[in-house]
C-alpha cells in the first residue's frame, strides 16, 4: 500500500491508505476529522469541501493518495484555540444555516472566494459559491454572512485566512 | 460509495506515463483531474485496474505561445486556463468557456486536456475546440500523432485515443485581427451542464461576414459544426436579419439527445435561439 505524508490542519499525519480511500473518508475515519462530511457523493453538493494547498477542492473528488505531500486545511483547523474564524462567527452572526450539514463546505468555499475577491458583490457571491448546495435558507442568509465575513476580514487583514 | 480496488501509478513524466499505460494495456485508465472520472469510479460505472494518475507529471501543466499558435498542457487546470493571460490574450473563447464549467472547486482540480479526452457531449469545451481548429497531440510508447479537433470527437464518451495513447495537450491557432468569439451556453441551474451551447468564431471584414465557425454542444453524441450556417453566412453583410435567417439552419442534420433537461425539438429550437445571440455577440467584439 502506498505510504503518504499529508498535513492537516496544521499536523502531519504519515500513513498507509488503499489508493482507492477518498480524501474525504481518510479524514473522517483515519484523522476522526468528522466536521467534513459526506453529502451527495456524487461531485455536486460541495459539503464536503476543503483547502488542498489553499484551494477549495470537493474532498469526495480527490484520492487520499493525491493528498501525498500536500496541505489540507478542513473546517476544523480554521479557529485553533477554539477561537471562530470570521467566517465561521458570521455565519452564526446571521443565522447563515439550518439543518447546518452544507456549512462546513459553505465556510471553506466562501474563504476560498474571498481569498480571490476580498470584496465581493452579492451577485459575486452567488456565483462563487455555485458548487455549493444548501436545501435550507435560500442562500439569504449566507450571501449576508459572507459580505459580513468580507468586511470584517478587510477591516482585520493581518489575521490569516487559513491554519 | 467506494471506488473498486485498482492499481495505482503515479509517473512524473510523459515517457514514464505512457509506458505505464502501455505496460498496463486495455484495463488501465488515465486519472486527469478526476472531476468525471471519480464519481464514475465511486458508482463503479468505470472499474479500470490501472489508475495512471498524471497530477505529478509537471510538464503537462504548460501553457507556451507557439508563435501563430498557442500550446495548452493537457494537465492545465481549469482555474489555471480561465486566467492565464496568453489564453485570454489569443484564446478569449477558451477563457470564456471555461469559466462556465461547474464551479470554483470542481475548476480547481478539472482539466482542459481531461474535458477534452472524457468527450462529454454536454461538456463545453469540445465544441470551443472544434470552433478554433485546434488540434490534439497524443503520445504513446509507439510514437506521437496530432488529430485535428475534428476527428477527436467520435461517440459519447469517445475519443479517438486508443487505450495506450495519452493526449498531451492541445495546439489552438491563434485568431489573427477581425476576428471574434463568443460561447452561448443555456443550463438550469448554475453548476449544470449544457442543456445546449454554441462556440462561435466571426471574422469581419468592413460590414461582412468574412470568415465563420459554428460548433454545437450537445447537439448529438459529439460536439459537431453547423456547416449550414456557416455556409449561408460567407460573405454575407453583417446584420441582425442574415443572422436570424443562417441560425434557423443550426439543427440542420443533427441528432439532438432527449433526456430530463430536454427533448429533441426543443435542442433544436434552443440550437438556433442560442446560434443567433452568440453570432451577434462573436461579430459585434
Amino acid at each position: 500500500m502506498p505510504r503518504v505524508r499529508i498535513k492537516v490542519d496544521g499536523v502531519t499525519y504519515e500513513d498507509e491508505v488503499e489508493p482507492r480511500l477518498l480524501l474525504v473518508h481518510y479524514l473522517r475515519e483515519r484523522l476522526g476529522k468528522v466536521g467534513t462530511p459526506v453529502g451527495c457523493d456524487t461531485t455536486n453538493c460541495g459539503a464536503c469541501t476543503v483547502l488542498l494547498d489553499g484551494l477549495s477542492v470537493k474532498s469526495c473528488s480527490v484520492l487520499a493518495v493525491q493528498a501525498d505531500g500536500r496541505e489540507i486545511t478542513t473546517v476544523e483547523g480554521l479557529g485553533p484555540g477554539g477561537e471562530l474564524h470570521p467566517m465561521q462567527r458570521a455565519f452564526h452572526t446571521e443565522h447563515a444555516l439550518q439543518c447546518g450539514f452544507c456549512t462546513p463546505g459553505m465556510i471553506m468555499a466562501s474563504i476560498d472566494l474571498l481569498r480571490e475577491n476580498a470584496d465581493p458583490s452579492e451577485a459575486e457571491i452567488r456565483e462563487g459559491l455555485e458548487g455549493n448546495l444548501c436545501r435550507c435558507t435560500g442562500y439569504q442568509n449566507i450571501v449576508r454572512a459572507v459580505r459580513r465575513a468580507a468586511e470584517e476580514m478587510r477591516q482585520a487583514p493581518e489575521r490569516e485566512v487559513t491554519s | 460509495m467506494i471506488p473498486a480496488g485498482f492499481e495505482y501509478v503515479r509517473p512524473e513524466s510523459v515517457d514514464e506515463a505512457v509506458s505505464a499505460l502501455a505496460e498496463a494495456g486495455e484495463d488501465a485508465k488515465v486519472l486527469a483531474g478526476g472531476q468525471s472520472l471519480m464519481p464514475l469510479l465511486r458508482m463503479r460505472l468505470a472499474y479500470p485496474e490501472v489508475l495512471v494518475d498524471l497530477d505529478r507529471v509537471a510538464e503537462l501543466r504548460e501553457i507556451r505561445d507557439l508563435g501563430d499558435a498557442l500550446f495548452i498542457g493537457a494537465m492545465a487546470t481549469h482555474h489555471q486556463v480561465m486566467r492565464d493571460p496568453l489564453v485570454r490574450r489569443h484564446a478569449p473563447l477558451i477563457a470564456q468557456a471555461t469559466a462556465t464549467v461547474a464551479d470554483p472547486a470542481t475548476r480547481h482540480r478539472g482539466t482542459f486536456g481531461g474535458a477534452l479526452a472524457h468527450a462529454d457531449p454536454a461538456g463545453d469545451l469540445p465544441a470551443v475546440a472544434l470552433a478554433l481548429d485546434a488540434v490534439c497531440n497524443v503520445r504513446s510508447a509507439r510514437g506521437s500523432r496530432d488529430v485535428p479537433a475534428a476527428d477527436f470527437f467520435v461517440d459519447w464518451l469517445t475519443s479517438a485515443l486508443e487505450p495506450d495513447e495519452l493526449l498531451t495537450g492541445v495546439t489552438v491557432p491563434k485568431l489573427g485581427p477581425g476576428w471574434g468569439t463568443h460561447y452561448e451556453k443555456f443550463h438550469r441551474t448554475a453548476q449544470s451542464w449544457a442543456v445546449v451551447g454554441v462556440a462561435c468564431a466571426v471574422r469581419r471584414e468592413r460590414d461582412a461576414v468574412a470568415d465563420v465557425r459554428v460548433a454545437l454542444t450537445n447537439m448529438g453524441a459529439a460536439p459537431v459544426r453547423a456547416t449550414a450556417v456557416e455556409r449561408s453566412l460567407e460573405g454575407v453583410p453583417v446584420s441582425d436579419g442574415a443572422f436570424r435567417s443562417a441560425a434557423e439552419h443550426a439543427a440542420d442534420g443533427t441528432a439532438p439527445p432527449g433526456d430530463l433537461h430536454g427533448s429533441p425539438d426543443y435542442r433544436a429550437h434552443l440550437a438556433q435561439v442560442l446560434t443567433r445571440r452568440a453570432l451577434t455577440a462573436a461579430s459585434a467584439r
